[in-house]
């Protein structure tokens, strides 16, 4: 395993973006006695746009649930706005949540509302906002997301790529200064998949966000991303830009590029072997 | 060796069930009457459109049923009854079965069907669509927003629901008191009145609070602990089902023994 690549890629952003949004160290989460993410390591950096890369079963949506404090680490720390998230109070991640927004694989939008009460639930909830001021924000955030108009619809009439607009538009309500997308472009089609893309790049544009996007969506992650991380196994296997991701010539790196099938496995006696030696070696 | 560690085993895994419904009882309780106090408003709004769906939605028919419920309680009263001569007592049967027993445990029962599966189903759906992700990631706590509104509305709706079903039994034990055992209507209503006491309704009423608090516990509990996939929205929805009936019954069973040591003496 080699963490050339990781030292390449902090030193790069070091020069250019020096403030630090979102550290992780060391960091461990299992289920029950199963270790998922085994130790992983990485600096976020203000402004940027990171996708964290990975196969099914990589771990890299158990690792966005825990930056957005839904699994708790075993061990290991995330500082995140001066804090270590990994070991603070109820009350201070809800305090963090109110500055973070998420969109959802499925946009998770409340069935029961309206787009505009999905949209205008966080500022209901966590400000003394007048309606009315509710009403030109949800506006403005619908516009943005490119739904204007769309405030009285119920998500069960919406379609998939605009149901994740509304989602998008939902983590945008309170302004946020990071936003978390779990797998953007899953079950759209691709134009409208090259939407949401789009939209990303917008929104970074736009405000200088710290958007993290987990996906194993290749070709939108080479659009979007600033640095990419790749997930295997529970460890980072590399780190770096765009362009040293390409050029990198780490066997998983390729093979997950290439997309190259693994090899099957034919015999159970192999299988078990093979369960064993991840046992014993994980992540190899 | 076996056998007790079984035993052993699901005894812990009910206690430690009965643990997380207290748990989240409590939690809604912090919600209902501490935190409105620290500036975390009570949802009254969402806990009257619950209480709109629990309870006047159940209406119709829970009428039905207790109305037919109170007829079947005067014809075995009176299968009875009448080889003694005593077919006047039917009203005093009906009355007191219906408000101390079968009130509050058909009204349970019933809503157990309508609204603790539709607890467990709305919940268990959130929880699979990440909808209870969502919920927390904009740190809104999801027993705050979504269980105190539904422990509300029971807590409020069983007792009034559980009233209306004893009326219901009433009348139908009426209409058989009239036609078959020379009751007239205004007779019939007025020797059930008699036949009453205060704590026959009360304690009625206390279990029916209990139910209310049991469903909605189960429901929400359900609900909140349902795994991944569509699949097991209908286990929870189950389960949910099955466990409230179980516990209503015992907590009934608790209560009623506890309200008769505490009249004997």
């Amino acid at each position: 395993m080699s963490f050339e690549n990781i030292a390449m890629g902090q030193m790069n952003n070091a020069l250019t973006q020096p403030e630090v949004m979102i550290s992780l160290h060391n960091l461990r989460v299992s289920y029950g006695d199963r270790e998922i993410l085994h130790g992983i390591n990485f600096d976020v950096m203000h402004g940027e746009t990171l996708v964290i890369l990975g196969g099914s079963g990589s771990g890299k949506s158990t690792l966005l649930r825990t930056l957005v404090g839904l699994e708790r680490p075993s061990s290991g720390e995330i500082w995140l706005k001066g804090k270590n998230i990994a070991a603070i109070s109820s009350e201070e991640m809800d305090e963090i949540r109110k500055k973070i927004g998420m969109s959802f694989q499925g946009g998770a939008l409340f069935g029961s509302m309206t787009v505009g009460e999905n949209v205008a639930l966080p500022l209901r909830e966590h400000t003394k906002l007048e309606d009315s001021t509710i009403e030109i924000i949800l506006r403005l955030k619908l516009d943005q997301v490119g739904l204007s108009g769309f405030e009285n619809y119920m998500p069960a009439q919406l379609s998939g790529g605009m149901k994740k607009r509304a989602a998008v538009a939902r983590a945008l309500a309170m302004d946020p200064e990071i936003l978390f997308f779990d797998e953007p472009s899953a079950g759209l089609d691709p134009i409208i998949a090259a939407g949401v893309d789009q939209l990303i790049l917008e929104l970074k544009q736009a405000f200088h966000m710290t958007i993290i996007v987990v996906t194993h969506e290749l070709a939108s992650a080479f659009l979007i991303a600033d640095r990419m991380v790749l997930i295997d196994k529970g460890i980072v296997v590399a780190i770096g830009t765009t362009e040293e991701m390409r050029s990198s010539t780490h066997p998983r790196v390729r093979q997950f590029l290439d997309r190259i099938a693994e090899p099957a496995v034919s015999e159970e006696l192999d299988y078990l072997q093979m369960l064993t030696e991840e046992h014993r070696h994980p992540g190899r | 060796m076996e056998l007790t560690s079984q035993i052993g085993g699901s005894v812990t895994d009910g206690l430690a069930y009965l643990g997380a419904l207290a748990q989240l009882g409590v939690r809604a309780a912090y919600f209902t009457f501490v935190a409105p106090f620290q500036g975390k408003p009570l949802r009254l709004q969402r806990a009257i459109s619950q209480a709109m769906q629990t309870g006047v939605g159940a209406l119709p028919i829970l009428s039905l049923i207790t109305f037919f419920i109170g007829l079947i309680l005067a014809l075995q009263a009176a299968y009875e009854l009448r080889r003694f001569g005593a077919m006047t007592f039917v009203a005093n049967a009906v009355a007191v079965s219906m408000t101390r027993e079968l009130g509050p445990l058909i009204t349970a029962i019933l809503v157990i069907g309508r609204s603790g599966s539709a607890f467990a189903a709305e919940i268990g759906t959130m929880k699979v669509t990440e909808e209870i992700d969502a919920l927390e990631t904009m740190a809104i706590d999801p027993v705050h927003f979504l269980v105190t509104p539904k422990f509300i509305a029971m807590m409020v709706m069983l007792p009034c629901l559980t009233i209306w079903a004893n009326s219901m039994g009433i009348l139908g034990g009426a209409l058989f008191g009239v036609t078959q055992a020379d009751f007239t209507w205004i007779r019939y209503i007025q020797s059930s009145l008699d036949a009453l006491f205060l704590r026959d309704i009360t304690t009625g009423l206390v279990k029916s609070v209990m139910f209310g608090i049991t469903i909605t516990a189960v429901g929400c509990h359900e609900g909140l602990t349902t795994g991944a996939g569509a699949e097991q929205v209908g286990r929870s929805t189950t389960r949910a089902v099955v466990v409230s009936i179980f516990l209503v019954i015992l907590v009934d069973l608790v209560f009623t023994a506890l309200f008769f040591f505490m009249t004997e003496r």
